[in-house]
């Protein structure tokens, strides 16, 4: 690529153009294996009596396959877009940061070889054994160096807020990851944790909770607090909010692990700390929320025409939603009807989905034109309708969990006036069926408009260089 | 001093690190380089931008030259 022949700063974004063309392979392949999966709860002939195509292995591979490989590679390439851009000068490390690519890519091929073999350490979203573990470990480490390498080496004086973010993202991670993963190996692929019992319960949620506050909220902030104002071409609403935002979101965000463990062997004291601080995560969710949509004040008419902005925008919306949503199920009285029902899964996929994929995709369509020499993507049509299958599928997806949850949850606690329970489980699950099909055609709408963003992708790198004119914006 | 109290006295700390944060954050002095800062993403880059975007920068630079007059603004309000 000849990007850099006449820029003033000789940015390295042959990793960023890497790992942006796999966010978008991995997208199609971790939704189509939930697709997969949400099919076997209706039709579960579906795993063909075949040990490794069972549910019980391949929903981790849907976990990691989302987190791991789509939303980390989107977090790789942005935050070194951003860093780049942000602080004027290339990524530090030269060979290092195509190391972090190749090496994340191994871990990602380690994952989908293994987890459907049955090799797994029961940790959910940690399920990878020991020896992928420390290739992660040494990749991970090899992203801070890069990233805080270059923020080191930055020709400017401030540090843009994204990179905060990113930063506190890396660091996180990396002490989430080794902390929980500490494990005492027995055989090549077999290793028993450090922690037991009530501990080792504690340690996976202070690992599992922040790895959905700093993998999938402070990451991808970072992206908004650079993708929104570049999008709406606009500075952000308020820098100085977005300062308290980071400050208080990170300070909070590390407390709320127990609401995953309400009504368990841990002490009740522990719950009720988990249930008031995820409480009190509301007010930093929804100041970063408003930061971001209050952005486009003035600006409104572009959502309009700019269905890349409308991506961007409405992901922030269901991130207001789900970080209503998540304090009001860690009330206790509140997770003792939605705790083990689909209401969870409708509330992680309304964040995943809805937060998570739109702004990494809204970004992706951002970035995609700029990295391939490009003024804009090959179809501005089909990414409107790629936002809108996409819009529909959560939705549809969403609101047949909601149901089917709090459906679940009543059937479950109503007992008779002798004490028995009304309901067999059976019969609870044979009411959800319907809403399995419901979110089985939701997922499908998903996969579908992943597979067009990758035509729309290949089809502008494959343009020649510049033959794609930039919309004047009207 | 127990544990309990230098727990509660780490948090009230923190909690008044926190109030330092909104302050010094809020501050009328600092408004002026958060607005710089605000901007940044748009400013300056922009050369970079058009050259790195694409090599025959007769295709972007008027955008460029239209974003560089409208880009330019104070974060909104006060706030």
């Amino acid at each position: 690529m000849t990007q850099s022949n006449t820029s003033a700063v000789d940015y390295n974004f042959d990793v960023v153009r890497q790992f942006t063309v796999m966010t978008v392979i991995w997208g199609i392949f971790g939704t189509l294996v939930g697709v997969l999966i949400a099919a076997q709860l209706i039709w579960p002939a579906l795993n063909f009596d075949t040990p490794w195509l069972t549910y019980s292995r391949l929903r981790p591979l849907h976990t990691n396959a989302v987190i791991f490989a789509f939303g980390t590679s989107a977090l790789f390439a942005t935050s070194y877009y951003v860093v780049q851009r942000t602080c004027k000068t290339t990524l530090f490390g030269g060979k290092l940061a195509s190391f972090t690519f190749w090496g994340w890519q191994a871990v990602i091929v380690a994952a989908a070889i293994s987890l459907p073999m049955g090799y797994t350490s029961s940790k959910e979203y940690a399920e990878l054994e020991w020896p992928i573990d420390i290739l992660l470990g040494i990749v991970w480490m090899s992203y801070a160096i890069v990233f805080f390498g270059t923020l080191i080496k930055r020709k400017t004086s401030h540090i843009y807020v994204a990179n905060w973010f990113f930063g506190a993202f890396i660091i996180t991670v990396m002490i989430l990851h080794i902390g929980n993963s500490m494990v005492i190996p027995v055989s090549l692929m077999k290793s028993y944790s450090i922690y037991s019992g009530t501990i080792d319960a504690m340690m996976q949620w202070w690992y599992g909770h922040n790895a959905v506050g700093f993998l999938l909220t402070a990451g991808f902030l970072g992206m908004m607090y650079y993708f929104v104002p570049k999008q709406a071409e606009r500075p952000v609403y308020s820098y100085r909010l977005s300062i308290v935002h980071f400050w208080a979101i990170i300070s909070l965000y590390i407390w709320a692990g127990p609401h995953h463990l309400h009504y368990t062997a841990l002490p009740d004291w522990v719950q009720s700390v988990g249930m008031a601080m995820s409480m009190v995560l509301f007010l930093p969710s929804w100041g970063g929320m408003i930061n971001g949509i209050m952005t486009l004040s003035g600006a409104w008419h572009k959502l309009r025409y700019d269905p890349i902005l409308r991506f961007l925008i409405v992901s922030l919306s269901f991130y207001g939603m789900s970080t209503f949503e998540g304090p009001m199920m860690a009330i206790k009285s509140v997770n003792a009807l939605s705790h083990y029902t689909d209401w969870t899964i409708g509330h992680v996929h309304s964040g995943a989905l809805g937060w998570v994929a739109m702004v990494s995709i809204g970004a992706m369509y951002h970035l995609i034109p700029v990295l391939f020499n490009q003024g804009r993507m090959y179809s501005i049509k089909l990414i409107n309708v790629h936002f809108w299958m996409h819009t529909a599928g959560i939705i549809l997806y969403i609101v047949a969990m909601w149901i089917s949850g709090v459906m679940q949850g009543l059937m479950w606690r109503a007992v008779n006036t002798d004490g028995t329970l009304t309901y067999s489980f059976v019969e609870s699950l044979t009411a959800s069926y319907p809403f399995y099909f419901i979110r089985f055609v939701g997922g499908v709408l998903v996969v579908a408009g992943f597979i067009l963003m990758a035509y729309n992708m290949f089809k502008t790198i494959a343009a020649k260089d510049g033959s794609l004119k930039p919309v004047e914006a009207f | 001093m127990d544990y309990g109290t230098l727990r509660g006295l780490i948090t009230l700390l923190i909690f008044a690190l926190f109030i330092i944060i909104v302050i010094w954050s809020y501050s009328k002095t600092r408004k002026s380089s958060f607005d710089e800062a605000a901007n940044s993403i748009f400013d300056s880059d922009n050369q970079c931008d058009s050259d790195s975007k694409i090599n025959n920068a007769d295709v972007t630079s008027h955008i460029e030259d239209k974003k560089i007059k409208t880009n330019e603004q104070e974060t909104n309000n006060n706030v």
